[in-house]
């Protein structure tokens, strides 16, 4: 029967691996809350990296990720503008302080926090995404 | 004025890691074996070594100035160090306040005991020493210079517990009185690896856990005699007060 182009095929099975989200369906599947944003949340998200170590996510984290951390230290909003992030998810209901948030309104980071351990919340981001 | 040979970063035996020889008069004798002038015992999370070397360096000629090596919330090691028995029990209170409740299990980490100058048994810390305290750096910071100690972040070019591992560069608006490098790097390395460092002294001391390792790693000060004043100023450049690594 007829040849299916073989670039089509590629494009099928990229879409059946990984699919883009945006920051919205995200937050709204993993009932994340919103502590600061802007107008980002029709920006697409390209994966999430999970880390508490500053340097590691300078080094590792690439654009557009969403990053899982239990790290408040203000310095976080430097480095999700550094890389680029998608957005900080502070998890097990940790509380960043009153710098942090200035800090992340000041550069215009998205910040969010969830109830649940980096490990849950994680692999619910993994099974959405992937 | 002379050149004063220190190392202020010493743990004891009250330290989980330190090894059980590090009582503080086998410290005192082995620093003075090694030529050193002044040194400092530097806990993890607890003061409460303190008094005894401070005891022990006066009987024995050598200065002892009051530390502590605290871990942060951020899990970033400093160091504190104050004047006098009355400011680091102060210290001791804010410590006491933010510390965790985890157990230690001294199988696992060792044994956290304080002794007397005749290295008798006379305490043991039950809470592990090496969790972080609920205080960020900048309040552990703010709270040393409230007494009006000095405040150094530990280590800072190891790949665990310094500030550059845990927050990626110095937060805006931390007031370090200079930054303490371990390793075989010098100021001029590690300035070119992190600019900001230029405008700060950077020091080096031994952070032994074990007797021969004391003195290892040293930094010399440029002072009239060894004491907390005079090395204060010296971290700051002042009334002709320096100093070098070697």
């Amino acid at each position: 029967m007829g040849n299916r182009p073989v670039s089509k095929i590629n494009v099928d099975t990229k879409q059946d691996k990984k699919r883009n989200m945006k920051l919205k369906e995200i937050i709204e599947k993993l009932n994340l809350t919103v502590i600061c944003a802007n107008d980002q949340f029709e920006n697409e998200v390209s994966g999430g990296y999970c880390s508490d170590l500053l340097s590691d996510v300078m080094g590792n984290a690439t654009e557009g990720q969403i990053w899982i951390t239990i790290q408040v230290h203000k310095n976080i909003i430097a480095v999700a503008s550094l890389k680029e992030l998608s957005a900080i998810v502070i998890v097990k209901g940790l509380e960043p302080g009153e710098d942090t948030i200035e800090t992340a309104k000041k550069e215009n980071i998205v910040l969010l926090s969830s109830n649940e351990t980096a490990f849950d919340l994680a692999g619910k981001l993994y099974g959405l995404i992937n | 004025m002379r050149w004063v040979k220190a190392d202020m970063h010493i743990h004891s035996v009250l330290s989980p890691c330190g090894d059980l020889d590090m009582s503080p008069s086998k410290i005192i004798s082995e620093a003075l074996g090694k030529g050193l002038e002044m040194i400092a015992v530097t806990d993890h999370n607890s003061t409460l070594h303190v008094p005894v070397t401070v005891e022990l360096g006066k009987e024995n000629g050598i200065t002892v100035i009051p530390g502590a090596e605290l871990t942060s919330a951020e899990e970033i090691h400093c160091l504190a160090f104050f004047e006098d028995a009355k400011q680091t029990e102060k210290f001791q209170t804010f410590i006491d306040k933010h510390s965790s409740s985890v157990p230690n299990n001294a199988s696992r980490f060792g044994m956290q005991i304080i002794v007397n100058e005749k290295e008798e048994i006379i305490g043991e810390v039950a809470e592990l020493l090496i969790m972080a305290l609920s205080a960020p750096i900048e309040e552990i910071e703010q709270t040393v210079h409230l007494l009006g100690g000095i405040f150094i972040p530990a280590h800072i070019n190891r790949t665990a517990n310094g500030i550059y591992s845990q927050i990626g560069f110095i937060p805006e608006g931390l007031s370090a009185d200079a930054f303490e490098f371990s390793g075989n790097t010098t100021k001029e390395a590690l300035v070119v690896k992190y600019p900001e460092l230029g405008t700060y002294n950077l020091i080096t001391n031994s952070d032994a856990h074990y007797l021969k390792d004391i003195g290892s790693k040293i930094t010399e000060y440029y002072l009239e005699k060894p004491s907390f004043d005079e090395w204060k100023m010296a971290l700051k450049n002042q009334n002709n007060r320096t100093l070098r690594t070697l």
